[in-house]
């Protein structure tokens, strides 16, 4: 916020001039065929990516040497703004030469840098940077089809925020330390939501599996819980207050935060079946899975671990029930 | 070449106009509500001006018609008052609007439905008008007022207002049009049928820039939305923009001058350049013409989308609009195509055109040869018509 928010210049002042030129000129636009593809000796992928109803699409064209996995040639054709075609040119070009595997590297922030015209000056305004993820994504979708796997598993983090590439960890991890409040704050730590804001809370461009806003929730609530922002909180009234479905979700985040680790390491977990309010007590069903069930520490030394853990963290009344 | 083919977002203000308006500045700078002749040089303009917008829309003496800072203001100022007066007491609890009014009834609606106010949003139909019926049927007896728009700045489309005025009287329910894309377009006239306010835009007719008007029929004073030294009448405080009003005045005199030429020749030269336009496979314009203000078109070229047409055109000087995504600072999709129910992967392609009395035919000409060139360009670059193998299963369509 501040002068510069308040009357915005045209989204084009912000574009470099490579953005510019290639918006002008793409180099790599056009198609591959199958023919084409067979007489440089290479099997043709042709991947698609994003919708016309959704203002972008991109079609991408490889020919891929099956004996190296290198991209021979690689071209695309784009429906969507100067910027989708820009980068899609650009992604097209950085993938050339390249093996499959080392192509699914490539991210929307390479190719948003490769647009650059001095290193420090983005190439595009922040609402802009989404455009740049679908070339990012198409990459993932044609190495899919060429290696024969889910785009998904190229992904190994849960990403938040795309057009920075922040993933969840890294934002839990940001908040928690810094003790953030407010989504401008995570903006100013990580770059997350800086750009096309669609991951600060439902309704914005894209639909999220995961919002800015619901990870300040939950931390939020952590705190409530914990009663401070260091550990070894004493029990609180707060936790009194909260409503059963509120109680469930701090006891699981309690659960989550000191006991699961634990149980995993040793090759196990548990569950949460049910929460009942029974008498002045609060009673939690849990379940053990894996090596937990049946480990003779489970209904003793485990049980008490958690039970304690509980009752420190959120109330005295709770009582732990194996089922 | 440059060209300027956006006259629903603006328009350059008649030379004549700056003229009138230009002593104010330097000359004749006096607070019109003080006491000396500095204030008093400037009375005799303003009481012209004052008419001259009285006449323009044919209010009537005993009516209101009071300057605003803009059609954003007077949109804002009826919606609100409304909300104070009627909502906020309990006498009244819902209020009608259309579903592509411009975005300061929208945002306002929205803002007093978070207050608790219903609010029914009317829907268009595929041709991109309002149904008076729709209004009757969304009527009932704690409605407090109707706001539709005269015609719509996307694409022209000119709504039942008299219907719609009709039924808001006989339902004794208020009604307020936004006739800020009607003025200069088409006579415009406030006695015709039941109209209780009206907004206007004098940058819409070739006026200045942040000077706009609401009137309010005699009897239908709203509260005050700016109060502060009685100015207007205690309607609107603030020092009159002596300026703006005299500029005003004259730009709707000469827009009423100039009425029949927009009707006629501008409606001829914009007719040719849509029939060429269409001529152009994969295009299609919403609203017809005769439900339409005789300058706009908004057109939608399958393929391409909204700001890579624009980027081409405006590469070659010409300025135009898009409602579409990418060129917006929000990214989303073109509102009314959306609402019209158009295909669904025509929702960012749609290009308007706007066209004024400056507009010429070199310059119609000029845009049609750069519309074929960009067409053919982009067209090339779409994956829309792009090749893919046999047995390729496209992937175009998923949501992302």
């Amino acid at each position: 916020m501040g002068l510069d928010s308040l009357v915005g210049g045209t989204i084009w002042d912000e574009y470099s001039d490579k953005v510019t030129d290639l918006m002008n000129n793409p180099k790599n636009m056009g198609e591959i065929t199958t023919e084409q593809a067979e007489e440089m000796g290479g099997k043709l992928i042709v991947a698609d990516f994003g919708a016309e109803s959704c203002g972008d699409a991109v079609r991408l064209y490889w020919a891929v040497n099956p004996n190296t996995d290198v991209i021979m040639d690689s071209k695309f054709k784009s429906f969507g703004c100067g910027t989708a075609i820009a980068s899609s040119d650009v992604m097209a070009e950085l993938c050339k030469y390249k093996t499959v595997q080392d192509a699914v590297k490539i991210t929307n922030i390479d190719v948003e840098k490769a647009m650059r015209d001095t290193p420090d000056v983005p190439s595009v305004p922040p609402q802009k940077m989404h455009c740049s993820v679908m070339a990012y994504d198409v990459i993932k979708k044609a190495a899919g089809q060429y290696l024969n796997v889910d785009m998904e598993t190229f992904e190994e983090e849960v990403i938040v925020c795309e057009c920075a590439r922040v993933t969840l960890d890294t934002l839990k991890e940001v908040i928690r330390l810094n003790d953030l409040t407010t989504v401008e704050q995570i903006t100013d730590y990580t770059k997350a939501g800086g750009f096309c804001k669609s991951c600060i809370k439902h309704g914005g461009h894209e639909e999220k599996d995961i919002y800015l806003v619901d990870l300040l929730d939950e931390y939020e609530k952590e705190k409530m819980v914990a009663g401070s922002t260091v550990g070894g909180a004493k029990p609180t009234v707060d936790f009194e207050k909260l409503t059963i479905l509120q109680k469930f979700k701090a006891i699981e985040k309690v659960i989550d935060d000191n006991i699961r680790q634990m149980l995993v390491m040793d090759g196990g977990d548990m569950e949460i079946l049910d929460i009942k309010e029974n008498g002045e007590h609060l009673d939690i069903y849990i379940t053990y899975l894996g090596a937990c069930s049946g480990c003779s520490s489970s209904s003793t030394g485990t049980l008490y671990a958690i039970e304690n853990t509980l009752q420190e963290k959120c109330a005295k009344n709770i009582r732990v029930i194996t089922v | 070449m440059k060209v300027y083919l956006d006259n629903n977002a603006t328009t350059i203000v008649d030379p004549h106009v700056f003229d009138e308006m230009e002593p104010f500045f330097v000359k004749k700078y006096g607070n019109p509500n003080s006491l000396h002749a500095f204030a008093g040089e400037t009375h005799p303009q303003i009481k012209t001006a004052m008419e001259r917008i009285y006449a323009g829309i044919g209010a009537d003496r005993k009516d209101s018609v009071v300057i605003t800072s803009c059609a954003t203001e007077s949109n804002n100022w009826v919606l609100k008052a409304v909300y104070f007066e009627q909502i906020l007491t309990g006498k009244k609890n819902h209020i009608i609007v259309s579903e592509v009014e411009h975005p300061s009834i929208i945002a306002t609606a929205k803002f007093i439905e978070s207050m608790g106010c219903k609010v029914t949003y009317l829907p268009i139909n595929s041709e991109g008008l309002i149904q008076a019926k729709d209004v009757r049927e969304s009527i009932t007896d704690k409605t407090a007022i109707v706001s539709v728009m005269w015609a719509n700045n996307e694409t022209g489309a000119i709504f039942p207002v008299e219907e719609i005025g009709a039924i808001c009287a006989e339902h004794k329910v208020l009604f307020h049009t936004d006739a800020v894309q009607a003025i200069g377009k088409f006579p415009v006239d406030v006695q015709s049928f039941n109209i209780d306010y009206l907004t206007m835009s004098a940058h819409k007719f070739h006026g200045p820039k942040g000077v706009g008007a609401l009137f309010m029929k005699k009897g239908k004073e709203l509260m005050p939305l700016f109060h502060g030294g009685s100015q207007m009448g205690g309607h609107r405080s603030g020092t009159l923009n002596v300026p703006g009003i005299v500029g005003m005045g004259r730009a709707i005199e000469e827009a009423t001058k100039a009425l029949e030429f927009e009707m006629t020749e501008i409606r001829r030269m914009r007719d040719a350049f849509e029939d060429e336009l269409l001529k152009i496979s994969d295009t299609f314009v919403v609203t017809s013409r005769e439900n339409r203000t005789p300058n706009t078109i908004l057109i939608s070229f399958r393929g391409i989308e909204g700001e890579s047409m624009l980027w081409d055109l405006n590469q070659a000087g010409i300025g135009a609009s898009t409602g579409s995504a990418c060129a917006s600072e929000d990214l989303e999709a073109n509102s009314v195509m959306d609402a019209i129910g158009a295909d669904e992967d025509l929702a960012h392609t749609a290009i308007r055109f706007s066209l004024s009395r400056y507009t010429t035919q070199e310059e119609i000409d000029y845009t049609l040869a750069t519309v074929h060139k960009a067409v053919a360009r982009l067209r090339e670059i779409s994956s829309s018509f792009a090749y893919a193998p046999e047995g390729h299963e496209s992937g175009l369509a998923e949501a992302h």
